[in-house]
């Protein structure tokens, strides 16, 4: 008898070949030229039709500004990444690499628009003015996310995959029923809703597509596509390039280059006013590189190769900026060295913050499970409190 | 008082909790123009237009998401799940963020979302029509378990479901839909609670949802006979309103607990482990169950003898005055 033959990997959808990795990601192949780029990898500003008119107002200070983002945010991820490594935080999601994806976007938000971020969104919290070392609780396991969501206009970090374009397009639904799109500029409201490439593959956001064109919702789907869920390639995930997903879903896909900060600000603010004028749902895909492991927990070493890292360096996103403040606008040296060391303050203050950081007491366990304590939870606490102070008093 | 249906008795509690709070939404398929398909929505949506009561696509966990994300913007949303076994795909947007929300933001970020899902057998239904699928959730920390057995409460209960700061998973008994009873004025118990129905002194019975019925008649027709059961209908099955069954325990000696869904790991498996902490110096008999079988739902040709009945009901009780 002969076996049926057993499903292998073809060749389009594989992983990248050393000959894809040195003539540019597979993933690039297809919509390449409809790239949204700004400035390019060299510094270079460039022009574009569609998109120009969304970052006239970015002056020197401006960008400074976003460059100083993007120095600071990078700085503390590292930090992040180090405090793993010493045994100070459990795990570390670094975002290196998708700092102009992430900063691009979070200051596109207006303080009325609402984010949903995944979990690897440090640049976006940052641009939410949510202190760095709010992040550090989840890491070090000492909450579940410690600021107020609704306050920020950013939710909490979600880990299950894909959920939170569900939550958004809701939260966006609520934002329409509420009259807050299409009428007054001042107090239209849109949400941007964050999640990775990997995710594009869950029922969820196939559903928050739907869900969001059936209600006209004014959501940004804001896909950073960084190549990699973990070792699982995009070649996995996707036949198409993802933002043309958009386009069988009834609404508008973009890709822009994610290590623009430029474009991603300009694409993102389109997006977003697209959403509140009534025009919502729009798919931004930002085409941009994980530098680093997908947590500290990774080791990319066992699935991807040296050069393709090599590669994405030479796009790096905030180098571009440097040069281009350099080159081009003539920024002195010492602007340089200031966010340097505000980085290294911000770095230190972090570090210092998490060493300090206490570890809540068992009773933390049973609070907020729900509105009121059930008379069996009450009894659990109570009977394990006891417990757990029998210990105490015989210590001491 | 006022008599009606038990779906009536939905209805009707549901208009008076869109009337209450204008944050209140009606969400899920075919809940809108016509009504749901039990008629459990009829009329909302003409009353109160297509905005608060939202003929959804046909996606579970999209009805289930998106209320995640309308309360976080300030909605009360009651999300319908079509039948017991659709609710499958929702079930990660249940376990995973309405569950979970109030805990993870420690209290910033409450979910007060109530899914209804008619549930249970009995109509003669195609498969995943029938399914008692409650322990599922009473599993779930953070989340609040009910089951409505009458008109009376079925109206009450959903409105206090709907006016609950906590996600309330709010099952419907589909074979009781259209049997009558009386709507009081005013709420005859908390949401969290459970209800003596009957007084008796031989042996309890515990039970909930469809199987309420069942017990009661099943305890007129030991009457008869000269036996007196007391009937407790548990109404909250997660967390479990005990007391009321310790204190009938601690008279009668014996406990029968039923329901519809299998046994094993289950609502009826949690109350017998609690009442044997609680009890165990006061009981004749071990606590006994009368339930479905662990096996999946049978085709419904086989459901008479799947689901508990009057008679098997009985025989749990006489195997307790047999110890």
């Amino acid at each position: 008898m002969s076996r049926p033959q057993s499903w292998v990997p073809t060749d389009p959808r594989s992983a990248p070949t050393r000959e894809h990795v040195l003539s540019g990601l597979k993933g690039t192949d297809e919509g390449g030229a409809e790239l949204v780029q700004l400035l390019t990898p060299e510094g270079v500003r460039v022009p574009d039709e569609r998109f120009d008119g969304w970052a006239a107002d970015v002056g020197v200070e401006e960008l400074k500004g976003y460059y100083r983002d993007m120095v600071l945010v990078r700085r503390f991820d590292r930090e992040g990444n180090a405090l793993q490594r010493q045994g100070q935080l459990g795990i570390w999601v670094p975002l290196l690499g998708q700092e102009a994806a992430q900063i691009g976007a979070g200051r596109a938000l207006t303080p009325r628009d609402m984010a949903f971020p995944s979990y690897r969104e440090h640049g976006v919290a940052w641009t939410r003015g949510i202190d760095p070392t709010e992040l550090l609780g989840i890491f070090r396991g000492t909450d579940h996310g410690s600021w107020d969501p609704i306050e920020a206009r950013f939710h909490l970090y979600t880990i299950v995959i894909g959920n939170q374009c569900l939550n958004a397009t809701g939260y966006a639904m609520g934002q329409r029923f509420e009259g807050r799109v299409g009428g007054d500029t001042e107090s239209d409201e849109a949400t941007m809703c964050f999640f990775g490439d990997g995710a594009t593959s869950q029922g969820d956001v196939h559903e928050g597509f739907v869900w969001a064109a059936a209600y006209d919702a004014p959501v940004v789907f804001y896909c950073q596509n960084n190549q990699w869920a973990i070792s699982v390639p995009l070649e996995r995930q996707t036949r198409v390039p993802l933002y043309q997903r958009a386009r069988g879903y009834g609404f508008p896909g973009v890709r822009v280059d994610g290590n623009d900060v430029l474009a991603c600000l300009a694409v993102s603010r389109w997006a977003l006013e697209e959403c509140r004028t009534g025009n919502g749902p729009v798919l931004v895909e930002a085409f941009t590189y994980r530098m680093d492991a997908h947590t500290t927990s990774d080791d990319p070493s066992r699935y991807r190769l040296a050069d393709e890292l090599e590669l994405w360096k030479l796009k790096d996103p905030i180098e571009r900026v440097r040069v281009h403040l350099v080159r081009e606008l003539g920024v002195e040296p010492e602007f340089f060295d200031s966010v340097q060391e505000e980085s290294d303050e911000l770095a230190a203050r972090f570090r210092s913050f998490c060493l300090a950081m206490p570890t809540p007491g068992p009773e933390r366990m049973f609070s907020e499970v729900y509105a009121e304590l059930s008379p069996q939870l009450e009894a659990q606490q109570a009977a394990y409190l006891e417990y757990h102070a029998s210990f105490s008093e015989e210590a001491s | 008082m006022t008599t009606m249906t038990l779906a009536k008795a939905l209805n009707s509690g549901l208009r008076a909790a869109m009337e209450e709070d204008p944050k209140v939404l009606v969400m899920g398929e075919d809940v809108g123009k016509l009504g749901g398909v039990f008629r459990v929505t009829d009329g909302l949506a003409k009353d109160f237009g297509e905005q608060r009561v939202l003929d959804t696509p046909l996606s579970e966990s999209g009805i289930i998401g998106t209320a995640v994300g309308l309360a976080i913007r300030g909605f009360r949303p009651v999300c319908e799940i079509q039948f017991d076994g659709f609710v499958f795909p929702g079930y990660d947007q249940i376990v995973s963020q309405l569950a979970k929300m109030r805990f993870r933001s420690q209290g910033k970020v409450p979910m007060p979302v109530v899914v209804r899902i008619p549930f249970g057998g009995g109509i003669g239904a195609v498969e995943h029509h029938s399914e008692s699928p409650e322990s599922l959730f009473a599993h779930v920390a953070g989340l609040r378990v009910v089951a409505c057995s009458n008109p009376d409460d079925a109206h009450w209960m959903i409105r206090q479901a709907v006016a609950s700061d906590d996600p309330v998973i709010f099952f419907e008994p589909k074979r009781r839909y259209w049997e009558k009873g009386e709507v009081s004025e005013s709420a005859p118990a908390p949401l969290g609670s459970s209800r003596v129905l009957r007084s008796g002194t031989d042996v309890t019975v515990a039970c909930y949802g469809p199987l309420v019925k069942t017990c009661l008649d099943a305890a007129a027709a030991a009457s008869s006979e000269g036996r007196s059961l007391e009937v407790i209908d548990l109404r909250s099955l997660s967390p479990l309103d005990l007391g009321p069954v310790f204190d009938s325990v601690r008279r009668t000696g014996r406990l029968v607990v039923a329901s519809e869904a299998p046994p094993e790991s289950s609502v009826t498996s949690e109350v017998a482990a609690r009442v044997q902490e609680e009890c165990f110096h006061s009981l004749e008999a071990p606590v006994l169950r009368v339930t479905g079988f662990d096996t999946p739902y049978p085709p419904s040709r086989l459901e008479e003898d799947f689901l508990p009945d009057l008679d098997r009901v009985l025989d749990g009780v006489d195997r307790a005055l047999e110890y």
